[in-house]
């Protein structure tokens, strides 16, 4: 048995600051545990730029921004395993992982933060007809072809679905040679950050179908032809509005899904919106002591925002190993309602060491001239206007908790409302 | 040449092979796929039929029930996943009720075992997510699931290994009659048997054909299936039908042996042998049929979706006999529901059918029943996986998170006799990418362990058949870089 303060689950973005966060604030025993061969997760293979231009001012590509990262964990003397899984993780912080070297892996954690991230929605979850040739693939496992192995997918492709991975390897494949002949996208708006519509598509004159899908998929050994139609309301395709491509490859970017098996082995209790686990404003599940962070608990936009986030789970983890969070606090729900999907963190405890939490949240439809709204017991705590919102972009707003102790409701609703002329 | 040449190697085929390879005989197993049990033998509902369905007296029945004993033995000897879970034919209505109990009539003439009807307390307490409206079933507890692939490919591992030569990759083209039998053009090789058995499957009728006169006609039937995620696979616990009606058995509603649940299929005749696509309406009629059947099922669950061809004839009932025009060639075709459960017992029949044409042959003294078991790591003890993991390191590398899948799993298919060879082969064999996230990120690194140990380049690592090709080639950045 091996024994440590605090286990970081995932040596991704959020992983890694976590454990950062938790050794700057006086945790010496930290191990990171990560199963794939290098830190980094997911930003190893997205190669263009666009990160951290909150949180460093300035427009790195994946790999620098996770460099960052990755330097100060090995400066600071954070320990960490590679190509490394963990199988079970328990309600008292028991760790079962294994790997080549050490064989099966038995760590009594303090504390734990998951950190798991998430995974890609594929062909089979929306039910797609038609026939399984190759050449049918998530935009994911492409982006780690491309950039990581450095192989190609396909020479005439077509995307399902305008999530940013969809729109960036729109852009990645056509400068590798490819024809990306359409992106269908079976919303009326593009999931993805506007910036990435602009850059990927729009400067590539690649056409954006919205309200569209895919209606059949030909081909027996590898994809001959996609066929594409519109969606009424119902997003159910209408008759005659069809589109064939005749293509080699369907590239799916239909949406993550937090992975949450790690969680499920703990008894964590999940979001039924997020898929992700449900956190107060330590980022702390239901689970006492541990913490999750990042995409295993919403899946954001920006991997800055994950960084901040994830820093609060290992400052978190850190005050409760020291007992230095209050238990018995009065626990307040937030929800989103009219408009907002959901608002993490779900609850916040009133602890006398917090003064302010920032709430995110992803509202449901394009809105504009709009005030998102912060209400407790019918009283507004605060509220904050916005000219353009969208599914695609999480928003963000700070709301100082002195203000909840007046009031009686344990309920906070955030929602969007009109802007008064 | 070969004294048996066996065309097709679907659960059919890779029985009969098996089989034969208890006598000494030279057998020859061909199939124009790149992988065993390609053809309907990948796509089916995974039953084993406890035997009440067809009508006394027809080779279906008596196989079926014959078929039923064998599974528990040869699936010990293989070491395949076979669970003898039960089967109800549920009753929503009095109608119905008729229709169970002349099914359990029809399964005492047949010679069903363990058959009861049940009324419709005794239902929901066997299967408690069932809808409220059920008043009774049928409940036969010999009726099992298996993993129909997996015992092909273990019934072709295991023939190899007792002497059975395999070509894949070889339709047959062409059969001509030479003096003491067959040369067969299949692929670009030209074979010379004494016996052909036809077990093509969809296309048993163009082998008979390339020989024969046209005695019948396979029609393809296609059946729809959703598989859902293991988060639903207890759902129920047996296999449950619905009544029987004039379009078949109906939409089924199962555990598969590895725990996920599965419903299907439609039923729907196709005039293509190559119609494997799956469609709206298809999968739409599945979920509305669930609907009725069940208090409730969240679709979310779905983790693939896809269709098999059933063989059916218009005559119905298997066809398996010697040709009347050509001796020495035998049609084992019509193998449509119960072909799965009654293979075994065709393999027996088969070879008494052979054992008259050709006299006296010998059994092999040094055959041997048993292969060696798969390695499913996840299923050993905590001792037994470290003591792995140090014996060989690639057992301690897990590369499908999602099914928890070591490399050593993945290379011990490859290696094996009738390997994979291809992504899909090894998802067959030992199930990576055959979880939530369908190998969406395990993908890049079996590819990467088969080209290694098949010496081949990644690039030339297809999905499944010969020309699926993955990948188009090295990107700019990459051929820059080198």
């Amino acid at each position: 048995m091996l024994y440590y303060d605090i286990v970081v689950i995932g040596g991704g973005p959020a992983g890694l600051a976590a454990a950062i966060e938790a050794r700057k604030n006086g945790i010496e025993k930290i191990l990171v545990i990560e199963r794939d061969r290098e830190l980094g997760g997911i930003l190893q293979q997205c190669i263009h730029n666009g990160f951290g231009l909150h949180i460093f001012k300035e427009e790195l590509t994946g790999p620098e921004y996770a460099e960052k990262f990755i330097e100060e964990l090995i400066t600071m003397g954070i320990e960490y395993k590679l190509d490394t899984m963990a199988l079970e993780v328990t309600k008292d912080r028991m760790i079962t992982a294994m790997n080549s070297t050490d064989g099966m892996l038995y760590i009594q954690a303090k504390a734990v933060i998951i950190a798991m991230g998430c995974r890609e929605r594929t062909r089979g979850a929306i039910r797609i007809p038609g026939t399984r040739p190759a050449g049918v693939l998530t935009a994911g496992t492409a982006q780690r072809f491309v950039n990581i192995e450095g192989y190609m997918i396909g020479k005439r492709i077509v995307i399902l679905g305008s999530g940013d991975i969809g729109l960036i390897m729109a852009r990645r494949l056509t400068l590798e040679g490819a024809n990306v002949l359409a992106v269908a996208e079976l919303m009326p708006y593009s999931g993805g950050l506007t910036r990435n519509i602009v850059q990927c598509l729009e400067d590539f004159n690649i056409p954006l179908y919205l309200s569209h899908t895919v209606v059949n998929i030909e081909g027996h050994d590898r994809v001959e032809a996609v066929t594409i139609a519109q969606v009424d309301e119902r997003f159910k395709p209408i008759k005659g509005t069809e589109k064939k491509f005749e293509c080699d490859t369907l590239l799916l970017s239909v949406g993550l899904i937090p992975e949450n098996e790690l969680s499920k082995s703990a008894g964590i209790e999940l979001h039924n919106v997020t898929g992700g686990p449900i956190v107060n404003e330590f980022m702390e599940t239901s689970v006492e002591g541990v913490f999750a962070c990042g995409n295993v608990v919403h899946v954001h936009d920006l991997v800055d925002w994950v960084t901040e986030e994830s820093k609060r789970a290992g400052s978190s983890a850190a005050k409760y190993i020291k007992g230095q969070i209050e238990s018995n606090c009065k626990t307040i729900r937030l929800k989103g309602r009219n408009g907002v999907r959901y608002v993490v963190p779900h609850q916040i405890r009133l602890d006398s060491t917090t003064q302010t939490v920032e709430l995110m949240m992803r509202v449901d439809n394009i809105y504009k001239d709009i005030k998102l709204v912060v209400k407790s017991n019918g009283e507004v705590i605060k509220e904050v206007k916005r000219n353009h919102v969208t599914p695609g972009e999480m928003e963000t707003i700070k709301i100082d908790l002195s203000k909840l102790t007046l009031g009686y409701s344990d309920e906070i609703y955030v929602e969007v409302a009109k802007e008064e002329a | 040449m070969y004294d048996i040449t066996v065309i097709g190697a679907g659960i059919t085929g890779t029985f009969i092979a098996r089989e034969l390879s208890r006598y000494q005989l030279s057998v020859l197993l061909i199939d124009k796929e790149n992988d065993i049990a390609n053809g309907t033998t990948k796509a089916n509902s995974a039953i084993v039929h406890a035997g009440y369905d067809a009508a006394e007296g027809t080779l279906k029945a008596k196989l079926n029930v014959r078929g039923n004993e064998l599974y528990e033995e040869v699936c010990k000897e293989l070491h395949v996943p076979f669970k003898r879970i039960g089967s109800l034919v549920t009753a929503f209505n009095k109608q119905e009720m008729e229709t169970v109990q002349e099914l359990f009539e029809r399964g005492i003439k047949n010679g069903v075992p363990q058959m009861e009807i049940l009324d419709k307390e005794s239902v929901l307490k066997l299967e408690n997510n069932l809808s409220e409206e059920v008043v009774g079933a049928l409940y036969a507890k010999t009726a099992g699931i298996v993993g129909p692939w997996e015992l092909a490919i273990a019934l072709a591992e295991n023939a190899l290994e007792n002497g059975v030569e395999l070509l894949l990759n070889s339709p047959v083209k062409d059969i001509d009659k030479i003096t003491d039998g067959y040369s067969i053009t299949a692929g670009d090789r030209k074979i010379e048997s004494k016996i052909i058995i036809n077990c093509a499957g969809l296309h048993s009728d163009d082998i008979n054909n390339m020989v024969n006169s046209a005695s019948f006609e396979i029609l393809p039937n296609r059946g729809e299936y959703n598989l859902f995620d293991k988060s639903v696979g207890n759902i129920v616990n047996t296999v449950v039908f619905r009544c029987p009606s004039e379009a078949g058995k109906g939409v089924v509603i199962m555990p598969t042996v590895h725990g996920n649940l599965l419903i299907g299929p439609t039923s729907e005749h196709v005039d293509s042998k190559t119609s494997f696509d799956t469609t709206l309406e298809g999968l739409t009629s599945i979920n509305e049929h669930t609907q009725h059947t069940l208090k409730q099922i969240s679709f979310q669950n779905v983790i693939t979706s896809f269709t098999g061809l059933r063989a059916k004839i218009r005559t119905q009932d298997f066809i398996i006999e010697e040709s009347k025009e050509s001796l020495g060639f035998f049609n084992v075709a019509g193998i449509d529901s119960p072909g799965l459960t009654a293979a075994p017992a065709i393999a027996e029949y088969v070879i008494e059918l052979v054992k008259r044409r050709i006299e006296n042959i010998e059994i092999k003294q040094d055959f041997n029943p048993y292969r060696r078991p798969n390695i499913h790591f996840m299923e050993l003890s905590d001792v037994e996986k470290a003591k792995l993991i140090e014996k060989d390191p690639r057992f301690g590398r897990i590369i499908c998170r999602c099914e928890h899948i070591t490399e050593g799993e993945i290379v011990d298919v490859i290696k094996r006799k009738a390997g994979a060879r291809t992504l899909d082969g090894v998802k067959r064999r030992a199930r990576p990418g055959s979880g939530r996230c369908q190998g969406g990120f395990c993908a890049p690194r079996v590819m990467e362990i088969i080209a290694r140990e098949l010496e081949i380049d990644i690039t030339e690592v297809m999905k499944d058949s010969l020309d699926s090709y993955i990948l188009t080639g090295k990107t700019k950045q990459y051929q820059q870089n080198k």
